[in-house]
């Protein structure tokens, strides 16, 4: 099975960022420090293991954001990203 | 002097909440509903889902994410769940798990692939097998919000399955069209039934400028399903002229 199938998107780490961020951010917009290719964190490519998930530019594939959540430590890497606008929905 | 309060509150942690399982009700031979009792659950929107966490007894966890399956007015939390072959935690949910039981669940999770009537349309949903989940879900809503006098806004579904008898809802998305809530098309991709009447074939360029709403009628265009699946009808609807922002996507992984 090719790689690429197994991918998911932003949609599925969407649990795994509210243990880091307080908002809902499948709906925020990151922009890539790569290519410049801004939108929303639910559109960027997913490829999860087991000890946390990579978030990658559609266009340009340059890891956006790692997360590696460990007992007592949380590891975060959000350096392929410029600028990350996060709406403050009320909803739930 | 006095102050006033101006940013909006930032919501609550997600926690991890113990659902019971109410009901569970098979859909197809593969698929089966979970009806789920969820303390202090805050409600849902349409398209969004949840994680759900299994634990074993040696401390092992399984993480994998469900699509809720009910409408927010429903005031519970179904979820739908296709049975994997070499799945690691679909085999507990479909085969195992009883009423009464617990789950371990986390949620309600999404803001991109998420649909209300306020959002309005025309609306066109693609779903290839287990993704008609979160779209269910948005039909579900179309209907209960709109009450007796509204009309929710022009609804087309395209529906992608192997076998006629995997496609999940498919009784109650048969009543749905022919209360005209919504235009139903099937494509089945394997063996077709002697009577079919629907298409035989994988999504294509033809079969979408055929069935999803013209690009200069704007619709709101959400498809969901296996990667690949997701990937290809996205790409096409980009080629046949759709606006990329207005075609949301959400993909499920391999297919089973």
């Amino acid at each position: 099975m090719q790689i690429e199938e197994l991918r998911l998107d932003g949609n599925a780490a969407g649990g795994a960022l509210r243990e880091v961020f307080a908002w809902e951010m499948t709906s925020a917009i990151a922009s890539c420090a790569g290519c410049g290719a801004a939108g929303p964190v639910a559109t960027l490519l997913n490829y999860g293991h087991d000890m946390g998930v990579v978030l990658r530019c559609p266009r340009c594939d340059a890891a956006m954001m790692r997360i590696v959540i460990t007992p007592g430590w949380i590891r975060l890497d959000a350096s392929g990203i410029d600028l990350l606008m996060i709406p403050q929905s009320t909803s739930v | 002097m006095t102050y006033r309060s101006v940013a909006a509150p930032a919501p609550a942690r997600l926690e991890w909440r113990v659902a019971t399982v109410a009901q569970v009700r098979d859909e197809t031979p593969r698929a089966r509903t979970l009806v789920l009792d969820v303390p202090r659950w805050p409600g849902h929107r349409a398209g969004q889902h949840v994680d759900v966490r299994l634990v074993a007894e040696d401390g092992y966890q399984a993480q994998r994410s469900y699509s809720i399956a009910s409408a927010p007015e429903e005031g519970l939390v179904a979820l739908t769940v296709e049975r994997l072959d070499d799945g690691e935690v679909s085999p507990y949910l479909c085969d195992v798990l009883r009423p009464g039981d617990g789950l371990e669940i986390r949620g309600p999770i999404g803001g991109y692939f998420v649909w209300d009537v306020a959002i309005g349309g025309p609306l066109s949903l693609v779903g290839g097998g287990s993704g008609i989940v979160p779209l269910m879900a948005m039909l579900r809503h179309r209907v209960l919000a709109g009450g007796v006098a509204a009309a929710g806004p022009p609804t087309r579904l395209l529906y992608s399955a192997k076998h006629w008898e995997e496609l999940i809802y498919r009784e109650e998305l048969g009543r749905l069209a022919a209360r005209g809530d919504v235009e139903l098309s099937f494509t089945l991709t394997r063996e077709t039934p002697v009577d079919w009447l629907g298409y035989r074939r994988r999504v294509d360029e033809s079969m979408l400028a055929e069935l999803i709403w013209p690009p200069a009628a704007m619709p709101h265009v959400f498809v969901c399903g296996p990667t690949a699946f997701v990937e290809v009808v996205a790409t096409l609807l980009v080629r046949l002229g759709h606006e990329p922002t207005r075609v949301r996507t959400e993909r499920f992984g391999p297919t089973g």
